[in-house]
């Protein structure tokens, strides 16, 4: 608003004001009492704004109503004529070439309509080519008084197909406007009194405030925002499940080595030479370092034979077990490489002690990438280590860890991974989509992992794992894992996003 | 996970009933496989190649199963089907038997000692008197495709070849050759040609092509000959056109080459225990003798029969149930896994069948007694171990800095530890070979060729990705970054870095530095020369000259703060003064 404007402010409410007491008991329209004080309808509603501001002076009720202005070209109708009258007009009693005529600016528009008013003829053979020449003596421009009737607001007085054709032609649209209906309030005075807009330390002190009206709040509009950082979504949800785990009494693994050698990632976990996984095409393979140098050699003999041979009450795979692929260093392409080198640590002990681990990291595929797979992305895997684990066991695990997460309803589907067996895979239902979604992977793991690494004959290891991405994804509701992960993240979501209460 | 796609309606006719999806979706989860989809040919077409091509494609519908991968006794419909009886007791599993020729003269595989060189290993069996009809050949061929692709390795370990022995006689050789010896017509080709170009020919072949590189670039190629020099294949490309198969073969031999005899056998055995159910002689498979180089003999197909005995107590106790021997006996049966109790109740003893290799310790015996028990019967239990939880020192301390960053104003980035060379080493203005990163040997793109060694490029391209955010924009990891390291038995290791940026119209230094007097603030590390920390003008390629600092603490280097260099904005593609600090927390451990 201009500082005039400003300055008009107050003086246009008194105007209004008064209209109003004039008015008596009735009420006001306020485009009608802009039309009447000279104004834009907009500074009216100005008044009537700053006025409802105040409490209850007025009362203001919105309406609309439609009305019927000119275009541009309607106003230029006003002032100029139609164009087939600027046409008839233009034509001297001996004519006009066609080709003069369509150089006018109304010609050819004013042209049409003249001849389908039959007000001019064409003579096609005359001399020099077409010519235009007057039909009539004189004309009436209908059109054009029609339009002057809409400027001085009378538009309803004309006929409906009268208003419909100049529509058509583009001269008239109707436009709908937003008026008040203004009524005297219950608080209603003729004059207004300044009002504070907040209360100050001074008013406090001179006691002030009580003889002050102050302005009303708006409750319906929001608060400012306080200045803070962020954390991410992810790591959000992160934090929750590192929570769940301490709260079930589990131990966090050392999980900071992205690099791994095939020997922890694969070997251990008997996972053999020829398998999928070990493909290029799934894992990543380091150019530099490309091998590790260190391993315990007598468990590395260990894993050699129950590859190769079998032991342990298995048949084993029956290969060619070779140490170079074993030495081959990668990307982990799962958690569980640090879960077998803390087991194989744990069998080290002089007594075996019951163990439960977990752990929340990165974790690399060299998979092909969409809108829900990444290269890398974060596990999140649960060991419990004791003698006589049953299955059961394993179910009541995943039982409560899903609870906290605030998932009841469990089943369980037999699967197969090669360092578990059994092996579960856990579905919960999902309201949302009516139907049973895998949220886990689970198993025991098996002897020949666990055996060579020295663990007791009756220690069971159960495990499972899940991913953070995807309960991440589901509870903030986004489809697109980039918009999540990595740095095309969407910074307003992370500003806006919620807490993290899984079980809420 | 292997996906066997079977018509519906021949499954359920084989199964002897009808099924709902719910009810044979159902059925699939509780033993084990998953109903991935539900499709017809036409859909599947005019998904992959539009409408237009799906054009009078078949309507027959089409149940895709997800089978676990280790199980290929149930990559066709005859083995699911046989499977799924035997599971709801329906039928018995069937006892697969080799059988030698009434006239006791068995065909002869030779194997010649050049295939040392290339692939070894041969193998063979013979379905006499085998009836097919066009269902049952195209199963067939299904069954070979699924096991290439999966425990074959993509013909690299095991290749299957299966021939008309009608057109052919024994004994067959198996040997290996120069490729330009080699010459017969491939399978539905028209002409003959060498071996060589025959690798031409399949050069630009969708699926052939991939199997190439697996004898490529050996000097010799194997090869299958009979005894009239007819060649049968050339394993693991192509077979001879001459011992096609077709609806009226009769007796066909099946011939697996390899470079793991183990998975050849069981190739072997899967193959014709699948298919010896349509033999005149039910499940009956007729042998072949194979002779290697050094003139030992094998009789083929093994179809062995293994005997196991897993105590019932066992098998409860880790289960978690307390079924009685007879009945966990019966549970395992119907797993195809012929089971009874021996001696007074103490074992049981369990018949593994050739089909089922996966069984290979007593793990996985308990396994299926607990599928056929029902996982989701099983009695949920809370284990008794007790443990007292501690975090990992490290993410430990991570967690209270993240609170206290954002705290700070600062927001939270995830970025990628994996990253291209350039935006470690260019982007950064130093060479790539100056930083200690690890290098990948496969990246499918330039995204992945190496690990992160520093922070700031994520959160620069983080930056650069939110340019229509308001300024300022205040960021900050903290996450682990990898370098060389070569005391570690990986060669590399991880560190724990905290890295921040202050992106606005101004560089901000002061923002930054007042972060980094916070960090110390938080971490009780005073800011004096002797225990505490300080900072000290130095100079880094990434860094405005005279705007750069090296952060002292503990008495060692932790990191660098700065305004950033005016290239390095640039190359990250911001246009934007800004200032950053990055440490290495490890320190404060």
């Amino acid at each position: 608003m201009s500082p005039t404007m400003e300055a008009d402010g107050p003086a246009l409410a008194e105007l209004l004001l008064q209209r109003l007491e004039r008015a008596g008991g009735g009420g006001l329209c306020s485009l009608e009492a802009a039309a009447a004080l000279g104004l834009e309808h907009q500074q009216l509603v100005g008044a009537v704004k700053s006025l409802q501001a105040l409490g209850e002076v007025i009362e203001a009720e919105q309406r609309s109503s439609k009305r019927w202005e000119l275009t541009p070209e309607g106003k230029e109708i006003v002032q100029e004529g139609s164009h087939e009258a600027r046409v008839f007009d233009s034509i001297p009693a001996e004519g006009l070439p066609q080709s003069e005529l369509m150089k006018l600016p109304s010609g050819k528009v004013g042209f049409s309509k003249a001849m389908s008013n039959k007000w001019v003829r064409l003579d096609k053979t005359a001399d020099g080519g077409p010519r235009i020449f007057r039909a009539v003596e004189s004309v009436q421009d209908s059109v054009r008084e029609k339009l002057q009737l809409v400027q001085q607001g009378e538009a309803e007085s004309l006929e409906e197909k009268d208003r419909n054709e100049l529509k058509k032609r583009k001269l008239l649209t109707e436009v709908v406007i937003k008026t008040y209906w203004i009524q005297k309030g219950r608080a209603f005075s003729t004059s207004v009194t300044k009002q504070e807009t907040d209360l100050t330390p001074e008013m406090i002190a001179s006691g002030s405030w009580r003889d002050l009206k102050f302005k009303a709040y708006n409750f319906e509009a929001l608060g400012i925002m306080p200045e803070s950082g962020h954390l991410h979504p992810l790591l959000k949800v992160r934090t929750q499940f590192r929570q769940i785990f301490l709260e079930m009494g589990f131990t966090e693994m050392p999980t900071n080595n992205f690099i791994e050698s095939s020997f922890w990632n694969f070997d251990a976990l008997f996972q053999p030479q020829q398998h999928p996984a070990r493909d290029q095409h799934d894992t990543f393979f380091l150019q530099d370092p490309a091998e590790a140098t260190d391993f315990p050699m007598d468990y590395l003999k260990r894993v050699k034979k129950i590859h190769s041979q079998g032991g342990y009450g298995s048949q084993g795979y029956k290969y060619d077990w070779k140490l170079e692929e074993a030495r081959k260093n990668i990307l982990r392409t799962h958690t569980t490489a640090v879960s077998a080198r803390m087991l194989y640590r744990l069998a080290q002990q002089e007594k075996f002690t019951p163990a439960k681990y977990f752990s929340i990291d990165r974790v690399f595929r060299n998979e092909t990438l969409d809108a829900t797979h990444l290269a890398e992305f974060h596990q999140i895997e649960g060991v419990v280590a004791d003698y006589g684990l049953t299955l059961g066991d394993l179910m009541g695990t995943l039982k409560e860890f899903f609870t906290k997460l605030g998932i009841t309803q469990l089943r369980f589907k037999p699967a197969y991974n090669p360092y578990t067996e059994p092996s579960m895979e856990v579905f919960s239902y999902h309201q949302g989509l009516q139907k049973w979604v895998e949220v886990g992977n689970s198993g025991v793991f098996r002897p020949e992992m666990l055996l060579p690494m020295g663990l007791p004959e009756g220690v069971s290891v159960i495990a499972w794992g899940l991913s953070l991405e995807r309960p991440t994804m589901i509870k903030y509701g986004i489809n697109n894992i980039r918009e999540l992960v990595g740095h095309k993240v969407n910074l307003q979501m992370v500003y806006d996003s919620p807490l993290c209460r899984l079980d809420a | 996970m292997p996906t066997v796609s079977v018509k519906r309606d021949l499954l359920f006719q084989a199964l002897g009933r009808r099924y709902t999806d719910e009810e044979f979706d159902e059925l699939c989860f509780e033993f084990g496989l998953e109903l991935d989809e539900i499709t017809t040919e036409k859909d599947i077409i005019s998904k992959e190649q539009g409408d237009g091509k799906a054009e009078g494609a078949s309507d027959i519908i089409l149940y895709k199963i997800d089978v676990p991968a280790n199980r290929y006794d149930l990559l066709c419909l005859e083995g699911l089907v046989r499977g799924l009886q035997v599971f709801k007791e329906r039928i018995k599993a069937p006892k697969y038997k080799r059988i030698i020729p009434a006239s006791g003269e068995l065909q002869r595989l030779i194997i010649t000692e050049e295939t040392a060189q290339v692939r070894p290993h041969a193998v063979a069996a013979i379905l006499r008197n085998i009836t097919f009809s066009k269902d049952r050949y195209d199963s067939f061929i299904d069954l070979q495709e699924k096991l290439h692709q999966n425990i074959c390795r993509k013909r690299a370990l095991v290749a299957i070849g299966t021939h008309d022995l009608d057109t052919v006689s024994g004994p067959f050789t198996y040997t290996a050759r120069p490729p330009s010896e080699i010459k017969f017509k491939p399978l539905n080709q028209a002409k003959e040609y060498t071996a060589s170009e025959i690798m031409d020919l399949y050069r630009t072949d969708s699926h052939l092509r991939h199997f190439l590189h697996i004898i490529e670039n050996k000097p010799l190629y194997p090869v299958i000959y009979d005894s009239n020099g007819v060649v049968l294949s050339m394993p693991p490309i192509i077979n001879g056109d001459h011992t096609k198969i077709s609806l009226n073969s009769r007796n066909v031999f099946v011939e697996c080459t390899a470079t793991d005899i183990t998975k050849a056998k069981i190739v072997l055995d899967i193959i014709v225990a699948m298919f010896s159910e349509y033999c005149e002689k039910q499940f009956t498979v007729e042998a072949v003798e194979v002779t290697y180089p050094n003139g030992k003999t094998c009789i083929y197909p093994e179809l062995a029969y293994r005997r196991e005995k897993v105590k019932p107590d066992l098998i409860n106790k880790k289960i978690g149930i307390s079924e009685t021997p007879s009945s966990l006996a019966k549970l395992l049966t119907r797993m195809c896994l012929k089971s009874h109790v021996t001696g007074n109740g103490n074992h049981i003893e369990i018949e593994i069948p050739p089909t089922r290799a996966d069984i290979i310790h007593a793990c996985d015996i308990i396994e299926d007694a607990a599928i056929a028990y029902g996982y989701n019967n099983i009695h949920m239990t809370i284990p008794k171990t007790y443990t007292i939880a501690n975090q990992f020192p490290l993410n430990k301390l991570t967690e209270l800095l993240r609170l206290d960053l954002a705290a700070a104003g600062f927001t939270e980035a995830l970025t990628f530890a994996l990253c291209s060379q350039e935006d470690i080493a260019d982007k950064l203005g130093v060479d790539i070979s100056s930083t200690k990163a690890v290098h990948i040997a496969n990246p499918k793109t330039t995204e992945f060729q190496v690990a992160r060694t520093s922070l700031l490029p994520g959160l620069l391209k983080t930056i650069a990705a939110n340019r229509k955010m308001p300024l300022p924009l205040k960021l900050f990891e903290i996450s682990d970054i990898v370098v060389k390291d070569s005391t570690k038995d990986v060669g590399a290791r991880n560190h724990r870095h905290l890295c921040a940026i202050y992106y606005n119209k101004n560089p901000g230094f002061e923002v930054i530095h007042g972060l980094l007097d916070r960090v110390m603030q938080l971490l009780a590390v005073p800011p004096n020369k002797e225990n505490g920390y300080l900072i000290k003008a130095t100079e880094d390629s990434a860094f405005f000259p005279g705007r750069c600092a090296e952060i002292l603490a503990k008495g060692q280097s932790i990191g660098k703060l700065g305004v950033l260099h005016p290239d390095v904005i640039t190359k990250f593609e911001l246009t934007m003064p800004c200032s950053a600090l990055e440490i290495n927390i490890e320190a404060f451990l």
